[in-house]
C-alpha cells in the first residue's frame, strides 16, 4: 500500500513536470522611452518587435508561453530601475529588453544583476555595458558608442577630417561617445581642438554651434541622439556651418531622425548603422511587415535589434528548457546568433554581440524614390573589426 | 579684437545676439502668460501646448494645403486663438469662482491630452518645416553669420511685443482691460461686458502663443514635446518678472535670454538651470517678482 501510494506521487509529481515543461510562462519586459526623444526610435516600435519575435518564433507550437510587459522609463535611471525592480520582484519578469538612453541602461543592468535576471539592450549607446561596467547578466545588441566611433569617426578621418570639435550631450552616452571617437581620432593621428557639454535634452543649439564654427575644426562631431540631434543638424544648416568648409559628423544617427529632418537638410551626412531596412530580401519582407503594424513607419536599428534580441533568448530557453539566468545566459554565449536581420553573429563573453555594422550616406532628394528610401551603402564594416577588440574594454569577466 | 574676461568680444557679441533670439520666444509666450494671469488669475499651463500646436499647425497648413509660412503667420494665430475663446467658453469659465489652483490643474490636464494626441499621430521626432524662401541665408556681421530668419524673429517679436504693451497701456480698450484686472464687479456696473473681454483675452494670449509656435516651426524640430520643454522656462521668467506685468514679462524675457546665452559659453553645462537659480533669488529678495506689485 505504502509503495503503491509512493508510485502514484511519484506519477503525479512526474505528470505535473511534463506538464509543466509543456507550457513554459517566460514574462519579458520592453523597458524604454515611450513619450520622450527616444519614443520614435525605441517606443511602440520595440513591442511590436518582440511580438513579432514571438510570433515568428511560434513559440506557442513549442509549449512557450509568452508574455509582454512594457513600460515609460522616461529616459531617467531613477524611474527604470525602479520600473525594473517591480519587474523582477513582483511581477515575476524573466528578462528586460530594449532601454535605450545609457545612463539607464547601466540602473537597469546593476539591478538585474542583483536579482539575477537577464537584461538585453538594444537602444543604448555607451560601451560601457559590456566594458568597465559589464555584467555577467547582460548582452547587448544592436551598437555602441565604440562602433559608432570607429565607423564615422573613422570615415571622416580618412576624408581628411584631422581636427574635431564636440557639441556632446551631458549624460552618460554622450560623454561615452565623445571619449570613444577622441581616442579613434587622436590614434589616427588626428586632434581634438575643444568640446561643449549640453544640458540633455536641449532645443537651441546655435550657441554651441557657433563655438564649433570658432574653433575652426574640419570636423563638428554631433555626440547626442535623437531630438537633439535633429535640432543641431537643422540649426547647422541654418547658420551656414557645411557652406562655411566644415563638416559635420552625427555620430549617432537613425532612420527615425532622417525621416523628421528631410532629405533636403540631411542629404550627404555619413552615418554608421547596424540595420537598414532595404538592405537584402529578408530585411524587406520583415520591414514591410513591421510597418504595416506601425502605422506606415519603417524600423530602427533598435527596433531590429530588439526583435533579433528575444528570437534569440527563445531559442535559448527552449534549448535549455530553463528560465535560470545563467544557465540561459550561458546558452545564448553558447549557440551563435543566426536571424534574418543581422545574419550570423555572437554573443560574446563580455556580453556585447557581433555582427557586421554598416557605413552609409544620406542620399540627395534627387536620389530618393519615396519615402524611407534614404541610404546609399558605402561600406560594410566586417563584424570582427566592427566592435572594440575583446581584451581592450577592461571588463572583468574576460579573463 | 579685444577680449572680456578671457573670451573674445566676436564670440561673446555672437552669443548675446544668440541669447536675444531665444528671449524673443520667452517674451512672446511669458507676455501671452502675464496677460492671461493679469486678468483671468489663470495659470495658463496649456500654453506650451497652444505654442506646440501653432507650430504643427504651420506644418499642416504647409503639407496639407499648400499655404505656405507667410499666410500662416495671419493665419495660425487666428486659427489658434479660436480654440482658445472655445477653451475659455467651455471649460476655464467654469473655475472663475475657485481658487488658482484649479485653473491650473485644468490647463495642465489639458496640456497633457494635447501633446498625448499630436504624440500618438504624428510621433516625437518631429516634420520638417523649411526657412521660407525670401528669408533664406544671412548676414555677415564680422563677428557672426546672422541667419536672416533669425534676425526677423527678433524684429517681428519686438514689434508685437511692443504693440501689445501700447493696445494695454495706451488703448480705450486697454484700459477696460486694466480695470476689470483691479475691480471686475465695478468695471460690469458700467455696463461693459466682463465676461466677454476675458474670454477675448484669454483667446488673445493664446494667439500670442500661436505665433511664437508659427515662427519657431522654421528653426526648431516640430514635435509634440516642443512646448513642454518651452513651458517651465517661461513660467520661470513670468515668476521673476512679476505675475501679471505685462512690461515686466517683456524686459525680463529679453534679459534672460542673454544671461542664458552668456551662460552656454561660459559654462554651458548649466545653461538649462542657471534661469531657476534667478528665479530662486528673486522669489528670496523681492517676492513679487522684479516687475510686480505685492499681492
Amino acid at each position: 500500500m505504502k509503495l503503491s501510494a509512493l508510485l502514484l506521487v511519484g506519477l503525479f509529481a512526474g505528470a505535473y513536470t511534463v506538464a509543466a515543461q509543456a507550457e513554459m510562462d517566460v514574462k519579458i519586459g520592453v523597458l524604454n522611452d515611450r513619450s520622450g526623444v527616444y519614443a520614435d526610435l525605441s517606443g511602440e516600435g520595440s513591442v511590436i518587435a518582440a511580438r513579432m519575435a514571438v510570433e515568428d518564433f511560434k513559440a506557442a507550437d513549442k509549449g512557450i508561453k509568452v508574455d509582454i510587459v512594457s513600460a515609460d522609463h522616461q529616459n531617467k535611471p531613477d524611474v527604470g530601475s525602479s520600473i525594473a525592480r517591480q519587474w523582477y520582484d513582483q511581477d515575476g519578469v524573466d528578462a528586460i529588453f530594449d532601454v535605450p538612453t545609457s545612463s539607464v541602461a547601466l540602473a537597469v543592468s546593476q539591478v538585474t544583476r542583483e536579482k539575477n535576471k537577464i537584461f538585453i539592450d538594444s537602444g543604448a549607446g555607451a560601451a560601457d555595458l559590456t566594458g568597465k561596467q559589464c555584467s555577467p547578466n547582460t548582452v547587448h545588441w544592436t551598437y555602441d558608442t565604440w562602433a559608432l566611433a570607429n565607423g564615422t569617426g573613422g570615415a571622416m578621418v580618412k576624408q581628411g577630417g584631422d581636427t574635431w570639435f564636440f557639441i556632446t550631450a551631458d549624460y552618460a552616452f554622450g560623454h561615452a561617445l565623445e571619449r570613444d571617437t577622441t581616442a579613434l581620432v587622436e590614434k589616427s593621428g588626428g586632434k581634438v581642438l575643444g568640446s561643449v557639454k549640453h544640458p540633455f535634452p536641449g532645443s537651441d543649439f546655435s550657441s554651441y554651434l557657433l563655438q564649433a564654427q570658432a574653433s575652426g575644426a574640419k570636423v563638428i562631431g554631433l555626440a547626442n541622439a535623437g531630438g537633439d540631434t535633429i535640432n543641431t543638424i537643422k540649426q547647422a544648416s541654418e547658420f551656414g556651418i557645411t557652406q562655411g568648409g566644415q563638416k559635420l559628423a552625427g555620430l549617432l544617427i537613425f532612420i527615425t531622425d532622417i525621416h523628421a529632418l528631410g532629405l533636403q537638410v540631411a542629404q550627404g551626412l555619413v552615418l554608421t548603422e547596424a540595420f537598414y531596412w532595404d538592405l537584402n530580401d529578408s530585411t524587406r519582407a520583415w520591414s514591410k511587415r513591421f510597418a504595416e503594424k506601425n502605422g506606415g513607419k519603417m524600423p530602427s536599428m533598435v527596433h531590429a535589434g530588439v526583435y533579433a534580441s528575444v528570437l534569440h533568448y527563445l531559442k535559448a530557453i527552449e534549448a535549455t528548457k530553463s528560465k535560470e539566468a545563467p544557465v540561459v545566459m550561458a546558452k545564448m554565449k553558447e549557440i551563435p546568433t543566426d536571424d534574418p536581420l543581422f545574419g550570423k553573429g555572437q554573443v560574446r563573453v563580455d556580453g556585447r554581440v557581433i555582427h557586421d555594422m554598416y557605413l552609409f550616406e544620406v542620399k540627395k532628394p534627387s536620389e530618393s524614390k519615396g519615402d524611407w528610401d534614404y541610404y546609399k551603402l558605402l561600406a560594410t564594416i566586417p563584424a570582427e573589426e566592427a566592435f572594440r577588440p575583446l581584451n581592450e574594454g577592461g571588463c572583468p569577466l574576460v579573463k | 579684437m579685444f577680449t572680456i574676461l578671457g573670451i573674445p568680444s566676436q564670440a561673446l557679441f555672437g552669443q548675446l545676439l544668440l541669447g536675444l533670439i531665444n528671449g524673443s520666444f520667452y517674451a512672446l509666450l511669458s507676455l501671452g502668460l502675464a496677460i492671461i494671469f493679469g486678468l483671468l488669475n489663470v495659470i495658463n499651463f496649456a500654453h506650451g501646448a497652444q505654442y506646440m500646436m501653432g507650430a504643427f499647425l504651420t506644418w499642416m497648413l504647409l503639407s496639407y494645403f499648400g499655404i505656405g509660412y507667410w499666410w500662416a503667420l495671419l493665419l495660425v494665430p487666428i486659427l489658434v486663438g479660436i480654440f482658445g475663446l472655445l477653451l475659455e467658453r467651455l471649460l476655464i469659465s467654469r473655475l472663475h469662482h475657485l481658487d488658482h489652483l484649479y485653473g491650473l490643474l485644468l490647463t495642465f490636464g489639458l496640456a497633457l491630452i494635447i501633446q498625448g494626441a499630436f504624440r500618438i499621430q504624428y510621433g516625437v521626432s518631429g516634420l520638417p518645416y523649411g526657412i521660407p524662401v525670401t528669408l533664406a541665408g544671412g548676414q555677415n556681421l564680422g563677428f557672426m553669420f546672422l541667419p536672416n530668419y533669425r534676425l526677423w524673429v527678433i524684429l517681428l517679436s519686438l514689434s508685437v511685443c511692443l504693440a501689445t504693451w501700447l493696445l494695454i497701456e495706451k488703448t480705450k480698450l486697454g484700459a477696460y482691460l486694466r480695470a476689470a484686472t483691479e475691480n471686475p464687479t465695478l468695471v460690469q456696473a458700467f455696463g461693459i461686458n466682463v465676461p466677454r473681454l476675458i474670454t477675448l483675452t484669454y483667446g488673445g494670449g493664446v494667439a500670442l502663443a500661436a505665433l511664437a509656435g508659427v515662427m519657431a516651426a522654421p528653426i526648431y524640430s516640430v514635435n509634440p514635446n516642443m512646448g513642454a520643454d518651452m513651458i517651465i522656462t517661461v513660467f520661470a521668467v513670468v515668476v521673476i518678472g512679476g505675475m501679471g506685468s505685462i512690461a515686466g514679462s517683456i524686459v525680463t524675457g529679453f534679459a534672460l535670454g542673454l544671461i542664458e546665452g552668456l551662460t552656454k559659453l561660459l559654462y554651458p553645462e548649466a545653461s538649462s538651470t542657471v534661469i531657476f537659480i534667478i528665479m530662486a533669488i528673486v522669489l528670496l529678495l523681492k517676492p513679487a517678482g522684479l516687475f510686480g506689485r505685492r499681492v
